[in-house]
């Protein structure tokens, strides 16, 4: 559910004291400033109504019983009890995780050879950037309705490439790692560019005296690589592991409308053996097809937790990394 | 993980690329090349899904279904077509589509413009407070607002109808953060202090001192709103209850969910339509995009 725009790292200097003229004047009333509190408020009265109240509302949510309709039964933690001995969602963060793995560790390295690759190309900068761009930008379904068919058992191009070098067929979107492969690689040609971009960002902030440095020691390209450029990315680096953290761990549209035609029993199952079912669409499935409103609200709090865990798990990793 | 190599036939070389001035021309040389050509094979790796999809569009099923595959136009783009505009009413939901995504850009433009310049150029009491408080929203999740959100729309009776995609989505965290960030730079403390002196209104000011030098801020952020409500696709297959009034992502969705083992050429044809107004955007406003997510993510 990618509705807010990924960018920045919301890394907040702090703000520097009274330093715009016109300052607070704690001789005035709060009421005096009721323009600057009118012009912020739109923002704060949706979070307000369709954030915070919703939350916590969620929250009140995962202790009851209800179908949407009728009235609501208290249930205690009998839903997050079930939640810990549900199979079913253990195997979807199984599978999100696994589709994350496959998705994320060719992504950056992928995307980081591209950067510097670009960090040292001339000539044709921009034409590029804008094609490497390019997947980034088209909507998930259109991209996962040509993925399907490139993955198509039938007539999809790997398919076809595997025939016309001998090898067997796959039927990607029938088998469990076929399923998960196609859903990574759909994600890793979406995410690539976008973080080839990002990591351009960051080369360049590298001052050039640096590598001419190295060059004057006698350090070879992979060393002045792994010594000076990949170091200083560290914080870049960070950021782009916990963004593909954050939207991985959530993907929901790619296998939504990939595997919708394979499904037989939901939109929302995943695929055969709901081997593309990731956390996000047995939320979904929990919810919107089965009406548990109350224990799709557990099922929400507990991908929260997954995610927040994972997060501090990564940035952890890369941190120990540095400190080596 | 063997398997992924084949789609994606691994498209560079370690990084040897360094250019290494001065020393041996020729070696430069074949390396520029060499640099040129990986990026080159990158650039059609980026590019194959959407030829292919276009050539798709252009052949029946049964021509997609043969083996070898087409990778040249077919001549059965105008069957195609007419039988996407017969399955899913197209223009109807391209229209709901751009009506969204239009008043979200200029509802988002307005408000998170309105307060960045709030949150960027004055003092109050709760300030910090209050920015705090906005930048945690960016962590939560959206799923776990989802159900009581459908709820509540459900209640004001706006599921079904756009107007349940286009109000919660009027002002966000991101574009007050980045507007802020842009303005704090870009809008001199002297020229506001000399329109006040002048006599502005704090209306005034945000719209004759402060909009004027934060265009090609507003430019970034308004494309970006665009396209993401171009392609949102989560909620609103969730809150469009009403199967022949949505948007075109998930139109496109329902098409590929009914006729998408079958009828390939159609479904294909209808994601090559929807992504023409998005690339449109794109183009005019790359550059800038591609600049600004760079300058973001070193901030």
């Amino acid at each position: 559910m990618a509705t807010t725009p990924l960018t920045a790292p919301p890394v907040e200097k702090p703000p520097a004291p009274a330093a715009g003229p016109p300052a607070a004047n704690p001789k005035k009333g709060v009421l005096s400033y009721w323009r600057l509190y009118a012009a912020i408020s739109p923002f704060y009265l949706l979070f307000l109504a369709f954030g915070l109240i919703p939350v916590g509302f969620s929250l009140y949510l995962s202790f009851h019983r209800w179908d949407g309709l009728g009235s609501m039964e208290y249930a205690g933690l009998s839903q997050y009890r079930y939640l810990l001995s549900d199979t079913d969602f253990w195997s979807s963060i199984g599978n999100t995780l696994i589709i994350w793995a496959l998705a994320t560790f060719p992504m950056i390295f992928l995307a980081m050879i591209t950067a510097v690759m670009l960090n040292s190309a001339v000539r044709f900068k921009n034409v590029y950037r804008f094609a490497y761009f390019l997947p980034n930008v088209t909507s998930v379904v259109a991209v996962a309705i040509i993925f399907g068919s490139v993955f198509s058992t039938n007539f999809g191009l790997v398919n076809a490439l595997l025939q016309a070098v001998g090898l067997d067929q796959i039927a990607w979107l029938n088998t469990p790692w076929g399923i998960k492969v196609a859903i990574a690689t759909l994600m890793t040609w979406q995410w690539t560019g976008y973080n080839a971009i990002i990591f351009l960002a960051g080369l360049q902030t590298i001052p050039g005296e640096l590598y001419e440095a190295a060059r004057m020691d006698g350090a070879g390209p992979v060393q002045t690589f792994f010594r000076i450029t990949l170091p200083l990315m560290r914080p870049v680096l960070l950021f782009v592991l916990v963004i593909s953290t954050v939207t991985g761990l959530q993907s929901f549209s790619e296998p939504q409308v990939l595997l919708q035609s394979t499904a037989n029993e939901s939109t929302f199952s995943g695929g055969p053996d709901h081997a593309g079912r990731t956390m996000v669409l047995y939320f979904f499935q929990q919810t919107f097809d089965n009406n548990d409103f109350g224990y799709g609200a557990a099922v929400a709090w507990g991908i929260f937790l997954v995610v927040v865990i994972f997060s501090i798990v990564n940035w952890r990793l890369v941190q120990r990394r540095g400190e080596d | 993980m063997a398997v992924t190599t084949q789609t994606e036939p691994a498209p560079t070389e370690p990084p040897r690329a360094e250019p290494t001035k001065g020393t041996r021309i020729r070696g430069t040389q074949r390396r520029g090349i060499a640099l040129h050509v990986s990026l080159f094979v990158g650039v059609l790796l980026s590019a194959f899904p959407f030829y292919w999809a276009v050539i798709m569009s252009t052949h029946t099923s049964t021509e997609i279904f043969s083996y070898p595959p087409k990778l040249l136009p077919g001549s059965h783009f105008g069957d195609n077509l007419s039988k996407l505009f017969d399955s899913i009413d197209f223009f109807g939901s391209m229209f709901n589509s751009l009506l969204v995504a239009v008043s979200v850009t200029f509802l988002v433009l307005f408000f998170d413009s309105l307060a960045a310049f709030v949150f960027a150029k004055f003092h109050f009491p709760g300030r910090r407070v209050l920015f705090a408080m906005m930048m945690a929203i960016f962590m939560v999740p959206a799923q776990l607002a989802a159900i009581p959100q459908f709820v509540i729309m459900a209640k004001l009776g706006w599921i079904g109808s756009m107007t349940s995609l286009i109000v919660p989505a009027a002002a966000n965290a991101f574009g007050i953060f980045w507007m802020r960030q842009y303005m704090k730079s870009a809008i001199h403390d002297e020229l506001l202090d000399a329109s006040k002196i002048d006599g502005a209104s704090f209306l005034r000011q945000y719209w004759h001192v402060a909009l004027p030098v934060v265009r090609p801020g507003l430019a970034f952020l308004g494309i970006f709103t665009f396209m993401g409500q171009w392609n949102d696709y989560a909620w609103p297959l969730i809150a469009l209850t009403n199967p022949d009034n949505v948007t075109l992502q998930v139109a496109l969705s329902q098409l590929n969910g009914v006729h998408g083992t079958t009828d390939y050429g159609m479904v294909m044809t209808g994601a090559v339509l929807a992504l023409i107004p998005l690339l449109i955007v794109f183009a005019i406003g790359a550059k800038q995009i591609i600049a600004d997510l760079g300058k973001g993510a070193i901030r």
